[in-house]
């Protein structure tokens, strides 16, 4: 159970080699988290992932799931939630892709669709009919802000971040009052391997910060989290700007 | 008999669970809803003045009590009562005081149910005289997760483990409650001022014995040389002769007023270091240094919050959490540490007390130990108080003592086993009165009880 500070006691990340996620995990560890699986394909890093947090003094269990393969999905968490209640779902998987590459690659782009966007469908459905069912937890989407607006630059990812961003809020929405509490999650620019090698875009943060402002929303039941914070004022004004402005921003 | 689904939580507004709403009006629905629960179970929950998850099932049943509240029987002469559990203790004053008695026991509220009052075992400001109210309950009716109803009797470990046992031994359905006489409705109140915690425990240690009732307000904002000063408020039930003439025609009138309720969506972030910081100074400085026998009405004595229906929404959305504790005599050392610590947290707490605890009772998870027992409610959006509370848990540990679980929404589960020693004997007790783990909440679930 969560408690009051909304600190979960068991944890099932969907994509368990992220690093915000494994990041929120040494987070939630050091607080009540005692039951932690680790959701992904099966891989010396999942593995590795695993260790790390076990070192920690969690009980951590790894799972075999694939967001590209949404047919799995009801048996693969389903083991999971017969083992007991999950106090919280976080859904981390996603891929960035590589936009300039993948507009020539309609397949590469499609991937990316899949994987960020019918993957977190599929599998954010069964996790939710799991914790309605249970009565109670949270289920935290990483979303991004590049999905509040589309850019030139990274369109494809962006877009599937939107169509996630939009599921979860209307997620949220349908489960009200069932004890489920959903929780959009909007990074900026995040450093991290899935961005090494990038240019960072203002307001860059990191892993941990993100750790940080979802175990603060959580506390606060919050619907929303931006992170940092000052994203959400500049996004407001962002979502406003006109398309001939928008496009020129450099960013 | 109704059900819905709806979401709940305990007096503090934190940690909100789904779970299906039962409102058993007879013996026989009380008894059909324990034998449908299902796989995710049920709790009894009374008016959910506990402050956690104490009454919260979530994904299972939670059987609104508050239906079956008939008082069946008053001996007035011998002064029991007999009444169904879903009885408030505010109803049980209204019948009662009429005829010369008193409940034995009553909390900082009266909006609590016999059920609810022997299932967390409560204590009042009498604890020091009278002990918890399981003490003066002759018997009970107890259905258990067969479908079946027991009568329970004080002295057998089925009453040791429902005493206190927070709901999870099964659904109390009625009570016989031993009263306390009282000529006359009104409290005969000394109060006094403590300008320091050592002041304070010298005050209490010196006169408790002197009053049924005893209790300090303790300001846990003040720092420096002025830690821990409280108010000690002590008091009697007034004898017919203190009365005035004019009052003396109606001895036994029991009235209380209401202001409006607390709006369902208070203003986050009223109660800030700053503004409780000044009430508390008001508080203690208006409080009289020293005053003997004034006549007070039993309301404003005892629980003067219930004043103000839904009080608890004036901590906003986020909620409160309720920090109580008890460490034994001579672990003063403890508490000081703890009062400092508090202290210097800041915690913007106005309704924290200090009472020190006579003899405890028998019941297995039971709460009350002799020794200090410090009360204190926190917004829960405190930053860092988390960790503070935590690092508090220790030290009651560490001192022997122990956490309230009718208050507790956030305790460590690791540190449960050692603050209540017959833990275990409660649990194997469970596991053979109700295998199939028919009665279950959040609390159980939280810190596996």
């Amino acid at each position: 159970m969560k408690d009051a500070f909304g600190l979960p006691q068991s944890l099932l990340v969907l994509g368990g080699t992220s690093e915000i996620a494994l990041a929120t995990a040494r987070r939630l560890i050091a607080r009540r988290t005692r039951v932690v699986w680790l959701a992904g394909r099966p891989s010396p890093a999942l593995e590795a992932a695993a260790a790390d947090l076990r070192a920690l003094g969690a009980e951590v269990r790894t799972v075999a799931f694939d967001a590209l393969d949404p047919a799995s999905h009801e048996a693969a968490l389903g083991k999971v939630f017969a083992e007991g209640d999950i106090d919280l779902v976080l859904l981390a998987f996603g891929i960035l892709g590589d936009q300039a590459h993948d507009e020539r690659e309609p397949l590469n782009a499609v991937r990316v669709a899949q994987t960020n966007y019918t993957g977190a469908v599929s599998s954010g459905l069964v996790a939710a009919r799991a914790l309605q069912d249970q009565g109670h937890g949270s289920l935290v989407v990483l979303s991004s802000v590049a999905g509040e607006r589309a850019r030139r630059a990274n369109f494809i990812y962006g877009s599937s971040k939107a169509g996630l961003d939009a599921f979860a809020q209307g997620l949220g929405d349908a489960l009200l009052g069932t004890g489920v509490h959903v929780m959009v999650v909007r990074p900026g620019f995040v450093r991290s391997r899935m961005t090494a090698g990038r240019e960072e875009a203002p307001l860059a943060t990191t892993p941990g910060a993100v750790a940080a402002a979802i175990e603060l929303g959580l506390r606060r039941r919050s619907e929303t989290v931006w992170v940092p914070g000052t994203l959400r004022v500049v996004m407001s004004a962002v979502r406003h700007l006109p398309r001939a402005v928008f496009r020129r921003l450099p960013m | 008999m109704s059900a819905d689904t709806v979401s709940v939580t305990g007096w503090g507004r934190t940690a909100p669970t789904a779970a299906r709403l039962v409102r058993p009006r007879t013996y026989e629905e009380a008894a059909a809803a324990v034998r449908a629960c299902g796989a995710r179970g049920g709790i009894p929950r009374g008016l959910g003045r506990a402050y956690g998850d104490a009454a919260q099932n979530a994904g299972g049943a939670v059987l609104d009590m508050t239906g079956l509240d008939r008082v069946h029987a008053v001996d007035a002469a011998g002064g029991t009562v007999l009444c169904d559990a879903g009885v408030s203790l505010h109803r049980l004053m209204e019948v009662l005081l009429p005829l010369g008695w008193f409940v034995p026991v009553t909390p900082g509220t009266r909006y609590v149910t016999v059920g609810g009052a022997i299932g967390a075992d409560i204590h009042g400001k009498n604890h020091h005289v009278s002990g918890s109210f399981a003490r003066h309950v002759l018997a009970l009716e107890l259905l258990t997760a067969d479908g079946e109803v027991r009568t329970v009797l004080p002295g057998t470990p089925l009453f040791d483990a429902t005493a206190g046992g927070m709901g999870l031994t099964g659904v109390i359905l009625t009570a016989t409650v031993r009263l306390q006489p009282v000529e006359t409705s009104l409290m005969s109140v000394d109060t006094e001022r403590a300008r320091d915690l050592d002041d304070l425990l010298a005050r209490l240690t010196a006169g408790d014995h002197r009053h049924r009732y005893s209790v300090a307000w303790i300001d846990l904002l003040a720092r420096g040389a002025a830690t821990g000063r409280a108010v000690l408020t002590r008091g009697d039930h007034a004898p017919l002769d203190a009365l005035p003439a004019r009052r003396r025609t109606r001895p036994l009138e029991f009235r209380t007023a209401r202001l409006p309720a607390a709006p369902a969506r208070f203003p986050e972030g009223l109660l800030t270091r700053t503004t409780v910081g000044l009430f508390n100074t008001v508080w203690y400085h208006k409080a009289p240094r020293a005053e003997t026998g004034r006549l007070r009405p039993i309301p404003a004595f005892f629980h003067p919050l219930d004043g103000v229906p839904d009080w608890n929404r004036v901590y906003g959305r986020g909620g409160f959490v309720q920090y109580q504790f008890v460490v034994g005599h001579g672990r003063e050392e403890a508490l000081r540490r703890i009062v400092r610590r508090i202290a210097e947290h800041r915690c913007p707490s106005f309704l924290a007390v200090l009472k020190r605890f006579g003899e405890g009772d028998a019941g297995w998870l039971s709460f009350p130990v002799p020794g200090w027992t410090l009360a204190l409610d926190i917004p829960a959006n405190l930053p860092g108080l988390g960790p503070l509370l935590d690092g508090l848990d220790e030290e009651v540990a560490e001192a022997g003592g122990r956490v309230y679980l009718a208050k507790d929404s956030r305790l460590r589960p690791e540190l449960l086993a050692a603050m209540y020693p017959r833990l275990d004997e409660f649990r194997a007790l469970r596991a053979e009165l109700d295998p199939r783990g028919v009665f279950v909440s959040d609390l159980s679930r939280r810190l596996a009880l």
